[in-house]
């Protein structure tokens, strides 16, 4: 797969359900109520339950890896949150490709819901070495996962470009700490 | 919500003597000595994978990189040793919550990964306090970002990532609502929220403007007068703005004036107001002005130029305030 800066992911619309409120929030071990309460979350002025940063955070990572395939290997995820995800809405993730250097593309994916961007981020991904300009890459892998994981691919530093700035704030209406 | 909205609204960080206390946790540890409560393992990827709809075959030979954090989680029961939180983030924290900034909120998560986590690692972790930002106003309140970056390592002590939060630690805009134990008839209920409802703020009475509120429990709206030059003022101060004559004389104002301008309240609503609601600069016949709320004329009814006659409002059994009439066209 050939890639290129201004390359458009395809759009993952991911229905914002209970069910992956809560399962996202017990899976990253997060047990914050208003992520699966939602009495408690209307006493700490919340509407519902809402998405915690750690879904999120999986969801952003997974649409990278659908898109560039198993053997693209993750170097960084930087996210801020907008708006809450709520039980009923659906969350529209797009991408584009803003650099390519050296076998890494970064790649800045925005995250719309019903009511505002959830999510605004930078992806920094590894791309699959060995697989230049050959189509679907994630098509001759899939059956082999073994050979997804590479040490050469999995054990190179991280790229170390400069974190991105945020000093804007952005908004949930409650705790989301982890402890 | 949209992100527009919690941007800043204004960064008041002058007299922020707070703010000094608080940087000074920059630099200092946040949590040391951490463990994962759990090595790295497939049925925590697996229902990771689940949850985010993941099929990634790369998994879960090596852990979905954004689980990074997951691992270092205490889940319901904690870590068995207590938390590794450091008492300097711990202080942090209990000052900002006397500071009335008692709700937080996660902002941003930025996280690098360094190597591939695989079943069988055991996790360490430790974090710093990174930043502490001045005082910021944002939509949901008034509070302060603090950003921690957490280094988590394996058990070998190799760096598998980093992990940077920040959250917001603020005093709420609104209060939080009440617990509604079971539904009520909408009338009791109204009725109760009015004797629940949060009183309005009390007004800060000082030796400059006791004057003032001692006329107000009389009924009489008093502005002061320059004994030298015979400049009238308003809101009431010790010495004249006009030849700097500390000597003066209150004087009852007649309560006829007009609307000088005005704003309509609708966000963000405050405890005992109710948006939207009009709130007037009316200049006084005796040519000062004073910010007050105005009455009898619904807020999208008032008009600037418009006559208003004083009235006093009984607000609750201890406040009263002096607010105007409009004459409605």
């Amino acid at each position: 797969m050939t890639v290129r800066t201004g390359d458009e992911l395809p759009p993952l619309r991911i229905p914002i359900t209970r069910t992956l409120i809560v399962a996202g929030a017990l899976a990253s071990r997060d047990y914050q109520d208003v992520h699966h309460d939602a009495e408690a979350a209307k006493e700490k002025g919340s509407p519902d339950i809402f998405m915690n940063i750690l879904t999120t955070n999986g969801l952003v990572g997974r649409y990278i890896t659908d898109h560039f395939g198993p053997r693209a290997r993750l170097r960084k995820v930087a996210i801020r949150l907008g708006a809450p995800n709520y039980p009923g809405d659906e969350m529209v993730l797009t991408g584009e490709v803003t650099s390519v250097a050296e076998g890494t593309a970064e790649v800045a994916v925005t995250g719309r819901n019903g009511i505002g961007h959830h999510v605004t981020g930078k992806v920094t991904v590894q791309l699959p070495t060995d697989a230049p300009g050959t189509g679907d890459a994630r098509k001759g892998t899939t059956d082999t996962p073994a050979a997804t994981d590479t040490p050469a691919a999995t054990d190179t530093p991280a790229t170390t470009d400069a974190p991105a700035t945020t000093d804007a704030p952005t908004e949930i209406t409650t705790p989301d700490t982890p402890r | 919500m949209t992100r527009d909205e919690l941007h800043d609204l204004d960064e008041p960080n002058g007299l922020d003597e707070l703010c000094g206390r608080l940087t000074a946790y920059e630099g200092r540890t946040a949590a040391s000595g951490g463990a994962g409560r759990d090595p790295v393992n497939e049925p925590m990827i697996r229902h990771w994978c689940e949850a985010m709809g993941d099929t990634n075959p790369a998994y879960p030979d090596i852990a979905p990189p954004t689980m990074l954090q997951a691992w270092t989680m205490g889940g319901l029961a904690g870590h068995p040793g207590g938390s590794a939180r450091s008492a300097a983030y711990d202080e942090l924290l209990a000052l900002l919550d006397d500071a009335g900034c008692t709700s937080v909120v996660a902002t941003d998560c930025e996280q690098e990964y360094v190597r591939s986590l695989r079943p069988g690692d055991e996790i360490t972790f430790d974090a710093v306090i990174e930043s502490v930002s001045p005082r910021k106003t944002t939509k949901l309140g008034t509070g302060y970002f603090v950003t921690t970056r957490m280094n988590v390592r394996t058990g070998d002590g190799e760096l598998a990532g980093t992990h940077r939060f920040r959250i917001l630690k603020y005093a709420p805009a609104r209060p939080k609502a009440e617990p509604k134990r079971e539904p009520e008839p909408e009338p009791r209920r109204a009725a109760e929220r009015g004797v629940d409802r949060p009183r309005r703020p009390r007004p800060v009475i000082n030796r400059d403007n006791a004057g003032f509120w001692q006329g107000v429990a009389r009924h009489q709206l008093l502005i002061q007068r320059c004994l030298d030059c015979a400049a009238p003022r308003f809101p009431w101060l010790p010495g004249c703005g006009a030849c700097s004559s500390q000597r003066w004389e209150a004087v009852e104002a007649s309560g006829a004036g007009t609307v000088f301008s005005y704003v309509v309240m609708h966000h963000p609503p405050f405890p005992a107001f109710d948006p939207p609601y009009a709130v007037g600069l009316i200049e006084l016949a005796e040519g000062v002005r004073m910010v007050s709320g105005i009455t009898g004329v619904p807020y999208d009814k008032v008009r600037i130029g418009m006559p208003v006659e004083l009235e006093f409002l009984r607000v609750d059994e201890e406040l009263e305030l002096p607010v105007f009439r409009g004459a409605e066209a």
